[in-house]
């Protein structure tokens, strides 16, 4: 054992049994490891005896915890007899006087926790009058765009359409190009079966251009600057640059929302349509090397087996998928409360919940125009 | 093991003067070179730089803006590495001194005070405690509401969320992390700035009595004269890219170059030299 290693020691002295307290009673010693759980088997071994004598003169150090740990062994009050040098003895007195219990964390009853379901309700609510309120406000600025289109906020408008437009398309080429090959793939198997080859390009056609190019594109500029969105918007508020920007009179709509819904209902459309085209070319190759269809087969009957209106629904579609990602990524950037884990909370939610309503809103627009372009 | 730099028992805190010279050192810094570079350029900002501080001193580091007092600070901890030289901290290189246990060691109280912002009051202070896995969780809370009420909070803010606090609450809180482990060396940067002047003196005084008490060595970067005359027992001036004097105050005042002329006995320097007649550097 080390001289430092904090003991005890018992002697029988002439005055009645005495426990010597040795080595460094230090918070450095005492979280070494195993050392804490040999003190407390040596302290809760003690036999209760009445008058013991503790002498702490030879301790070499004692700090904070080992003053804390000593006092909460005494039960939190002075043993009958004890020695100390003068430093050690404020020391104590010091913990003394701050023990206190600790304030009691109070907990949910069960009744108020039944209540909380209900703040569930007013939360919701809560949301879609925020988000009804920053699509009003919208409105209102894209009118005061109208009037006097000089005044907009343009190199924000441009800057955006960079950071969404074209910084994603390496990532939305691979991964269309990717998913158009596993399509096709997958498709020649069965297709082979019933001697149906020919109609892979109408398969891959219709479901790439209509559905899966723009919901494929729509999930990764979600992930990609719906959070990015979110997380921009939310540092602002919690280093005060809302706040600023407020009293200089600087309306955060005009200026944050508008310019980045504006981007992403124009990037979207586009990167949608980069996407499509990629997945497109993907799958003939794949059809070109597994059922030797030529590309120039596929791309003359690509015509015939989609109609354009496809294309212009697809359009439509993913437009509207682009305003819903900013609105709801700067709807939960503006609600971050300024501090850290509000703000990875808020771009969690925010991806999550754009994800969420692009498929619901492609389930939308598929019934509502299920009698258009098929 | 701690490092044979902290007191031993027996010997009265840190606050007798003489003999100041046969102490310990606990930083020491030898020809320490920091130089930035940025777009092609080489920016000197410590040039063969020495710096002692030894045992129980409580040492303000002063200096223009941009003479690199903070780059010291992160490298006295080892959160950035100089270019050139050695920094030792209680006997060891400061490059080791970030690895477990190091709350034992030296405890820093960041400007802003960098809590946990995602922690409780409580948590944040016993964090470094708690992340040992050692010690039970009763004793930890009872270590930690100790240096809650020690750093003057009452514990009715325990379990509060750091948005929740006002500036000099985070303050207090942020020292009281600083010191959950007791280190032997703690250090401040710019410890009073943003405070009210009420609170910057309840501070003052509550740094002052910590470092009494406790014994600890104290080296702060600060731009409050007030601050720098209530509490320092030495001074260090960062001036033509080293430390240009490292002598108590008095000394440091008398000594003849053009920046401390122009720092200390400047209009905001006369009035803060008033303290120096109220304050005898006992501390």
């Amino acid at each position: 054992m080390e001289e430092s290693t904090p003991r005890l020691i018992r002697d029988t002295a002439s005055d009645g049994p005495c426990l010597r307290v040795l080595g460094r009673w230090t918070a450095a010693q005492l979280t070494l490891p195993g050392v804490w759980n040999t003190v407390e088997t040596s302290l809760a071994g003690l036999p209760a005896e009445a008058g013991v004598r503790w002498d702490l003169r030879d301790v070499q150090r004692l700090d904070h915890l080992g003053a804390q740990a000593l006092w909460n062994h005494w039960g939190r009050r002075w043993p009958e007899r004890l020695e100390t040098q003068p430093e050690q003895r404020a020391m104590l007195e010091r913990v003394a006087r701050f023990s206190v219990p600790p304030p009691t964390l109070r907990r949910r009853t069960l009744w108020e926790r039944f209540l909380s379901l209900g703040e569930l309700v007013f939360k919701v609510t809560d949301h879609a009058q925020d988000l009804l309120r920053l699509i009003g406000q919208l409105l209102l600025d894209l009118v005061r765009l109208a009037r006097a289109p000089g005044e907009g906020p343009w190199r924000d408008f441009t800057g955006h359409i960079y950071q969404i437009g074209a910084t994603a398309l390496p990532i939305t080429a691979l991964v269309g190009f990717l998913i158009g090959v596993v399509l096709a793939y997958l498709t020649a198997q069965q297709l082979r079966l019933f001697g149906a080859e020919i109609f892979i390009v109408n398969i891959l056609g219709l479901s790439l251009i209509r559905e899966l190019g723009p919901v494929l594109a729509a999930v990764l500029i979600a992930g990609r600057s719906g959070s990015a969105i979110t997380a921009q918007i939310g540092v602002m508020r919690v280093t005060e640059e809302l706040d600023a920007m407020r009293v200089m009179g600087i309306p955060q709509g005009f200026r944050l929302v508008m310019p980045r819904a504006m981007a992403m209902a124009i990037a979207m459309p586009l990167i949608s349509l980069w996407t499509t085209v990629a997945a497109l070319v993907g799958g003939m190759l794949a059809a070109d090397l597994v059922l030797g269809i030529t590309p120039s087969y596929f791309i003359n009957n690509l015509p015939r087996a989609v109609m354009v209106s496809n294309l212009w629904l697809a359009t439509g579609k993913t437009a509207v998928f682009g305003l819903l990602i900013a609105l709801i990524g700067c709807h939960y950037g503006l609600r971050v409360k300024p501090n850290t884990e509000s703000l990875g909370q808020g771009t969690t939610a925010s991806v999550v919940t754009s994800i969420t309503v692009v498929i619901l809103v492609d389930a939308l627009f598929a019934v509502v125009f299920k009698n258009i372009g098929i | 093991m701690m490092p044979p730099t902290a007191s031993p028992p027996g010997n009265p805190p840190a606050s007798a003067s003489p003999g100041a010279e046969a102490r310990p050192p606990v930083v020491d810094i030898r020809g320490l070179w920091s130089v930035f570079h940025k777009a092609g350029t080489d920016t000197v900002v410590h040039k063969d730089l020495d710096l002692t501080v030894r045992q129980g001193e409580f040492l303000s580091i002063v200096g223009g803006s941009g003479s690199g007092k903070t780059v010291l600070l992160r490298q006295i901890l080892g959160l950035q590495t100089p270019t050139r030289g050695n920094v030792t901290v209680l006997g060891k290189p400061a490059a080791v001194l970030g690895t477990q246990g190091a709350a034992s060691r030296v405890g820093m109280l960041f400007q802003h005070g960098a809590l946990y912002s995602a922690f409780t009051v409580l948590e944040n202070i016993a964090f470094s405690l708690r992340e040992l896995k050692c010690l039970p969780e009763a004793l930890i809370r009872d270590a930690a509401l100790l240096k809650l009420q020690m750093v003057g909070l009452d514990v009715k803010h325990a379990h509060k969320m750091p948005a929740e606090l006002s500036g000099g609450m985070i303050k207090r809180v942020a020292l009281a992390r600083a010191l959950i482990m007791d280190p032997p060396l703690l250090l401040l940067d710019e410890p009073t700035a943003g405070l009210d002047p009420e609170s910057a003196d309840a501070f003052c005084n509550l740094l002052r009595s910590l470092h009494h008490e406790l014994g600890l060595t104290v080296v702060m970067v600060t731009h409050d004269l007030d601050t720098l005359f209530e509490l320092s027992t030495r001074v260090a001036v960062v001036a033509d890219q080293r430390i240009i004097v490292n002598a108590p105050p008095r000394e440091v005042i008398a000594f003849p170059h053009p920046f401390i002329h122009e720092y200390f006995l400047g209009e905001r320097g006369q009035r803060a030299m008033e303290l120096l007649r109220e304050y005898p550097f006992t501390v």
